[in-house]
């Protein structure tokens, strides 16, 4: 089957299309339908995504379950996946259906708000899996339009303030990127990603508006690829427009944004900055990583201070893309392999931790850190759940947080010791707001009147979490599940990159 | 000989019979009785000739007349976009002129006279034919616009499109004469000799300047754009829908065909000029439509931002770059007979709205015709997978290819900001705060235009409907 990609990137879309024109009504039985329906076509996602697993040879670096079809304009259609973004599919398929099943409780506009996600989940898919540059572009810019309506329709009291300034901030990144695409395009003569990460843009020193630019036109291209990963990923300083999303956002919203979303970024400097542009990522190697650094330790200050839970979980998102990115630019096979991980672990983290505050904002419909207390003497289970989140959060070796902090740490210490030491002090902030904000939420004597009622978590949510606590174990005790998938690939990136940059090579042999 | 010479204006001059035709035709049956039938004749007229000129006319280039008019791929090209959004704006509005008692029979005619001169635009080979079929079209368009001839805002706007329209009328002229005077010839071949490839008299670059500017009233391109958001909003709107697509496409075909064809050989001269008018308008468009609170004045900034993109492509001077602007035209015809088939729509208590806070909640009474506005909105602002993204990749990937990334990276960058009305619109829909919401009222050939005009803007993705073939046929036909 040799249109698997489509059919696992699709599938969800064509739901979305079939919920939108044959769908009537607005009853509970339509409700309950629309839902069943998103339910079922991403689980068929996910399905049909194991058998990519099952299929994929991670000895082999080459892109692997290729489709192509000539298309407009001289682009192709093409669709594969090789050990980088085969990890982002999978982490992507899994989390859908979850996601589906925590928006069980909404009533208003369902129906939309099924096709929103639908069509999302096509759209990132499709970013992971493209293998032509404009198609790339295509899918990266259109999940801008459900998120938009997800943030504008159902987010809370400062929704529309949120939804501008995630499309406009986000927007802006994207075209300066479209620009850069269509020089490459120009200059290559090819839009096909496997070809463009072997084709050599020049690097020669060359001035613009007066100032010389070393890299060249890599360092250009290198730039305008960097605004937009970097404001996707989101990195300090551009990182403001996140917390205002995610606040505004639903918790299944906020989830997908967390889980997924951001990993889009991470996933484009991988697929992109680094092999194409080796001389222009050089270049900005040290200001990037002391970028993640004051990023990690600055926004868990932030966080610190945060009275509303999703802001502070967002703020410390914001801080565990630092070690994201500071992996990614360390630029060897362990700074590599963490910044996939902790990109996975993370998905599977975050994720929880946004649903954990949905349990408790459903019930009580407020995020107020100073609203709650107490939480565990009337729902224990809630409290071990979102405990061990929390701790996984923080890092907590056995847990999938840890092996990624570990390895991006390993990773930058043979690079720059300045920045992994700036950046360990961050795992003592994480557990520092962490774990605080457990013990105000949870822990303490439950005297507010309004919590005294509150139930413990239903079934549903239960089985919700149930296979997040499974990933996130399984990963913190057998971290070979990802790295053998990904090692492979994540050594040939590394390999083309220290062969085409004299100073990472000298710093790989460390 | 003459026969053949008939051949190549064959189009033209069999409507503009059915023209005289259908006007006497008017005339005897009375007041205004046969409108419908006009409308729906004339609409049937214009779709055989489209048939005809994409079917019947193929082949080889070939002027007549002793060189004054063309009929080539690029002509052929216009002249279909033109006919077909023609006639879609046509009937999709005729209920609406209903309506609004604004069914006179001249009103077809008009327009059919007014698709004549586009076409002898379009296939213009000399000066002399470039004006003729320009002021055909302008006139009609000046009387169209003050239609509704017991309203101050629509004789308002006839009366200050013919002012404006007739000034660079002037402009046109004069620059016309001085290419006269300097190349001894108004026609394109002998105005290319007289040129040269390398530095043009003095004189005749100012003619060209001059012809440049009248032809960048007409679409509306900043700075001479400040007659567009008057006359948007005081015509009618079927009329407002009109001007916005057929004539626009008219008017930037013709630009093509005068720098192009005249000043081919001089390109580094003209290609300045228009990369500094799309610049102004991409950015005056996008900057000028944020504080609009009538949606026919924002569509009016929009369409100059629009042109700015169009212009983009021309000013790449190159033969993609006519091929990204022929498929720019063609896909903003589309999105702009869609969003205007809405507008034609709105009502309050009988009465057409056109404040865009009346689209309060719109989404909550009416989701199909909310989602079908939101993708034309999205595909206005260049958000991709819609169409929208593809004309403006077309255009940037023509700038940047002929060495002017400046001009892309601007535009990219006032895309950016042109984005943010749009999502305006659609945040009154599906935002906004609860106040009761227009209503919106369609005819079925009006709703159906709409959702096909929402439905290709995504379905369009997969192969752009084939417009690439002979957009690049034409562009050829055009440089070669």
């Amino acid at each position: 089957m040799n249109n698997l990609l489509s059919l696992i990137t699709f599938t969800p879309a064509v739901a979305a299309i079939i919920l939108a024109l044959f769908l009537r009504g607005n009853d509970a039985a339509a409700q309950r339908n629309a839902k069943y329906l998103a339910l079922l076509a991403t689980t068929i996602s996910f399905a049909a995504s194991l058998l990519l697993l099952v299929g994929f040879d991670p000895a082999n670096t080459a892109m692997q379950f290729v489709e192509e079809r000539p298309w407009i304009m001289g682009l192709n259609y093409k669709m594969g996946v090789d050990g980088i973004s085969l990890p982002f599919v999978l982490l992507t398929t899994f989390l859908m259906p979850i996601t589906i099943l925590s928006t069980w409780a909404v009533t208003d506009r369902v129906k939309d708000y099924m096709i929103a996600f639908l069509l999302l989940e096509t759209m990132i898919l499709g970013v992971f899996c493209a293998l032509d540059l404009v198609l790339f572009y295509l899918f990266f810019e259109a999940g801008l339009i459900p998120m938009f309506l997800i943030i504008g329709i159902w987010g809370g009291m400062n929704r529309i303030y949120a939804a501008f300034k995630f499309f406009l901030y986000t927007f802006l990144g994207s075209v300066l990127m479209l620009v850069a695409m269509i020089g490459m395009f120009v200059m290559a003569g090819t839009t096909d990603i496997p070809m463009l990460m072997v084709f050599d843009f020049p690097a020669e020193p060359m001035t613009v508006l007066g100032i010389t630019l070393a890299g060249g036109v890599q360092t250009l291209l290198f730039l305008a690829f960097f605004a937009s990963f970097a404001v996707k990923m989101p990195m300090w300083p551009v990182h403001t427009w996140l917390p205002d999303a995610h606040v505004q956002a639903p918790t299944a919203g906020s989830v997908l944004l967390a889980a997924v979303l951001l990993k889009m970024g991470g996933y484009g400097l991988l697929r992109f900055s680094l092999p194409m542009f080796p001389a222009g990522a050089a270049e900005m190697t040290t200001i990037i990583l002391w970028m993640s650094a004051i990023a990690i330790v600055y926004t868990s200050l932030v966080a610190l201070v945060q009275t509303d839970m999703k802001k502070l979980i967002a703020y410390s998102s914001v801080a565990h893309m630092g070690y994201v990115t500071m992996g990614i630019f360390a630029a060897n096979q362990q700074g590599v392999d963490g910044a996939i991980f902790q990109m996975i672990s993370h998905g599977f983290i975050s994720g929880a931790l946004f649903l954990c505050v949905g349990v408790i904002y459903d019930r009580m419909h407020t995020r107020e850190i100073g609203a709650y207390g107490g939480l565990v003497t009337r729902m224990p289970a809630y409290a071990m759940v979102f405990m061990f989140f929390t701790l996984a959060n923080v890092g907590l070796p056995g847990t999938s947080g840890f092996v990624g902090e570990f390895l991006t740490l390993m990773g930058i210490f043979q690079v720059n010791t300045w920045v992994a030491v700036v950046a360990t002090s961050g795992v003592i902030l994480s557990a520092a707001y962490a774990l605080w904000l457990y013990r105000r939420v949870t822990f303490g004597a439950l005297v507010k009147e309004s919590l005294k009622s509150i139930t413990d978590m239903s079934r549903r949510e239960r089985a919700i979490f149930a296979p997040l606590i499974l990933m996130t174990l399984l990963l913190g005790v057998y971290p070979a599940a990802v790295t053998d998938l990904i090692g492979p690939s994540v050594a040939a990136l590394v390999t083309d990159y220290a062969a085409s940059v004299p100073q990472a090579a000298e710093a790989a042999t460390h | 000989m003459t026969s053949f010479d008939l051949a190549t204006v064959l189009p033209e001059v069999l409507l503009a019979a059915y023209a005289m035709l259908a006007l006497l035709a008017g005339v005897y049956s009375g007041k205004d009785k046969l409108t419908g039938a006009i409308t729906w004749a004339t609409a049937a007229v214009f779709v055989a000739l489209a048939a005809y000129i994409s079917f019947g006319m193929a082949g080889a280039a070939s002027t007549g007349f002793g060189g004054l008019i063309v009929d080539d791929d690029f002509a052929r090209f216009a002249e279909v976009t033109i006919l077909l959004s023609s006639a879609v704006v046509l009937v999709m509005a005729q209920d609406y002129m209903a309506r609004a008692d604004l069914d006179r029979f001249e009103y077809p005619i008009l327009i059919a006279l007014a698709v004549v001169g586009m076409m002898v635009m379009v296939s213009a080979a000399d000066l002399m034919t470039l004006y003729m079929g320009l002021e055909l079209q302008s006139l009609a368009l000046y009387v169209i616009t003050a239609l509704r001839r017991d309203s101050v805002k629509s004789t308002e706007a006839g009366l200050k499109y013919f002012v404006l329209g007739a000034l660079s009328s002037g402009l046109l002229l004069y620059g016309a004469s001085l290419v006269y005077g300097y190349a001894g010839s108004t026609n394109f071949a002998a105005i290319t000799a007289a040129a040269g490839t390398g530095a043009a008299p003095i004189g005749l670059l100012i003619g060209m300047v001059f012809v440049l500017a009248g032809m960048a009233f007409k679409v509306s391109a900043a700075p001479f754009h400040m007659w567009t958001p008057d006359v948007y909003e005081g015509a009618p709107t079927p009329i407002t829908a009109f001007l916005a697509t057929a004539p626009k496409v008219a008017a930037m075909a013709l630009i093509a065909r005068v720098v192009q064809d005249a000043f081919g050989g001089v390109i580094n001269d003209w290609s300045q000029v228009l990369a500094a008018l799309s610049v102004a308008s991409m950015f005056l468009g996008a900057i000028a439509a944020i504080g609009q609170r009538d949606i026919k004045r924002l569509m009016a900034y929009s369409s100059i931002a629009h042109m700015g993109f169009a212009l983009m492509g021309l000013a790449a001077g190159t033969a993609l770059g006519v091929q990204a602007m022929l498929v720019y035209m063609s896909i903003y015809v589309i999105m702009n007979i869609g969003t205007f088939a809405f507008i034609l729509s709105l009502e309050r208590d009988g009465q057409s709205v056109t404040d865009i806070a009346s689209l309060n909640q719109f989404a909550k009474t009416e989701p199909l015709k909310a989602l079908a506005v939101l993708v034309l909105m999205f595909s206005l602002a260049g958000v991709p997978p819609l169409l929208g993204f593809w004309g403006k990749f077309g255009v940037l990937l023509a700038a940047y290819d002929a060495g002017m990334a400046w001009l892309a990276l601007a535009g990219a960058i006032a895309s950016v900001i042109g984005a943010f009305y749009y999502l305006r619109i659609i945040y009154f829909m599906y935002f906004g705060s609860d106040v009761a919401p227009a209503t919106s009222r369609m005819s079925r050939v009006q709703w159906a235009v709409f959702i096909a005009a929402s439905f290709a803007v995504v379905a369009g993705t997969i192969n752009l409907f084939g417009l690439e073939g002979p957009a690049t046929a034409a562009a050829e036909a055009l440089l070669g």
